[in-house]
């Protein structure tokens, strides 16, 4: 194909790598708060190709990780309920709980039904009007709308066994908290084109601004992260701080306004908490008092459920960029993929899974190189 | 569920109110909710997909390279939710799993 030859094309990728090597008079520090975006650069290596130039810290940018035990441990509770058919996204099935996870709680008799959108779940509630229908509603952005647009239907068809455990976290908040702490070494973002898509980057302007950091909305394949790295840098030399997108083919200013606004009738900011990071204050959404009938955690009376992470997990200070994953001492022994003990080796997108799965086979051939 | 998978609407359709149509996502096909781009798209365009709902209209070209790259970095796992669940169909729950 001529345009993924063009795109990932190791000559696009060296030449951008020399432009970055020959504007960058320092090396900088940029994070990246996309999990798709963690896993193409430690993949391709960029991180490695780019030293003493851009150094990358991988923020919190993978929602299956940032989940909180104690989100995971009130999906295991309701799930092992006989009266409950629990739904949710396939990627939840294997995050550690307190005690064990969904496919434990399936393995012992518990009703869990992967679906591919919560409309599914929303569809399985009409077809089983004597079970109770909970959907697992996880996730950044991108699939707030879906999740809004599951109970706002279920309000118009009147489903009342239908209901919504709801973690829902939003990007800014998580960079505000992050260039809010008094070791932050950040000095730049790459934003995440596909929350973008949605949200356009108006919210990042008075957070560049405020800040001094440049924020650049950025795709997640090797030579739209490079270029994204690039514009960073290139505002950082000039003394600039601004919102720029890199991602113009898919990204416009305003996002999908349809789309925000039926978040915004169902949903409302609120606290949430972040695995390995802890409460972040507006840094979610919770439904509406309108539509609080739909939320399972006050229909099935979950407010007791409380849990603490592990303490050998120093996800913290993985996500702030003060320790490299292979720099935790439970890193590949007491915590693999198999058996995770924190947020960020639980999915292929967290920072420690991605160092756990591709540093050791990093392609001598560059940005473009296979990975075996 | 972060990456959004590109496809291509076949046809679309008024469910009670609310704009849905199948769409072909290199060979596996869903139905998808297509009301938050609603006056952008007729069948034939392309869309990016998250979670069963269209977010943005993209081109032809763009498609396929994105396709493509989700192909590449193994980050097509909810082609395989879609399946799994087309298996199960969304039917009442069989009696030995009714509990
Ligand atoms: S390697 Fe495991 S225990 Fe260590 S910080 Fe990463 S997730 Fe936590």
């Amino acid at each position: 194909m001529k345009y993924l030859d063009e795109y990932r094309d190791g000559a696009v990728a060296r030449g951008i790598i020399a432009r970055i090597k020959e504007t960058a008079t320092r090396p900088w520090t940029l994070m990246e708060v996309c999990g798709g975006q963690t896993h193409t650069i430690v993949r391709q290596g960029l991180d490695q190709l780019l030293e003493g130039a851009v150094e990358m810290i991988h923020g919190p940018g993978c929602p299956v990780c940032v989940t909180p035990l104690e989100q995971i441990d009130k999906a295991l509770a309701l799930a092992a309920r006989p009266d409950v058919i629990f739904t949710s996204f396939g990627d939840m099935l294997r995050v550690p709980g307190s005690s064990c996870d969904l496919l434990q709680v399936r393995a012992r008799g518990g009703t869990i039904r992967v679906v591919y959108s919560p409309l599914d779940a929303l569809e399985l509630a009409i077809k089983n009007p004597d079970r109770q229908v909970v959907f697992f509603a996880v996730g950044f952005e991108t699939t707030a709308p879906a999740n809004a647009m599951a109970v706002w239907r279920a309000r118009q068809l009147n489903v009342p066994n239908f209901s919504i455990l709801v973690s829902h976290v939003t990007v800014p908040p998580a960079m505000t908290a992050i260039l809010d702490a008094p070791d932050n070494r950040v000095q730049g973002f790459l934003a995440a084109g596909h929350v973008c898509a949605v949200m356009g980057w108006k919210e990042y302007e008075p957070i560049a601004a405020k800040y001094r950091v440049p924020i650049i909305v950025t795709g997640f394949e090797p030579v739209d992260i490079l270029e994204g790295m690039l514009m960073a840098v290139t505002q950082l030399e000039q003394g600039r701080h601004e919102v720029e997108n890199q991602y113009v083919r898919s990204v416009q200013r305003d996002g999908t306004p349809p789309a925000q606004e039926l978040v915004r009738t169902v949903f409302r900011l609120a606290d949430r908490q972040w695995r390995g990071i802890g409460t972040i204050p507006g840094s979610g959404l919770t439904l509406r008092e309108e539509y609080a009938d739909f939320d399972a955690e006050l229909r099935f009376g979950l407010g007791d459920i409380h849990a603490e992470e592990p303490a050998e997990c120093r996800a913290g200070e993985v996500l702030r960029g003060m320790l490299k994953p292979s720099g935790c001492s439970a890193f590949g022994t007491r915590c693999t993929p198999e058996h995770p003990l924190g947020a960020p080796m639980v999915s292929s997108e967290g920072a420690c899974a991605a160092y756990y799965n591709y540093a050791r086979f990093r392609s001598p051939a560059g940005p473009t190189g296979v990975p075996s | 569920m972060c990456l959004g998978i590109p496809g291509r609407i076949l046809d679309t359709r008024d469910d009670r109110g609310l704009l849905m149509g199948s769409v072909d996502f290199s060979g596996v096909r869903r139905e998808v909710c297509l009301a938050y781009v609603a006056d952008q798209v007729t069948p034939g365009d392309y869309v990016v997909v998250h979670v069963g709902f269209a977010i943005s209209r993209v081109d032809e070209i763009e498609a396929r390279r994105t396709f493509e790259a989700l192909q590449e970095m193994s980050q097509l796992e909810e082609l395989d939710w879609m399946r799994e669940v087309a298996d199960q169909g969304l039917q009442g729950m069989p009696p030995q799993e009714a509990r």
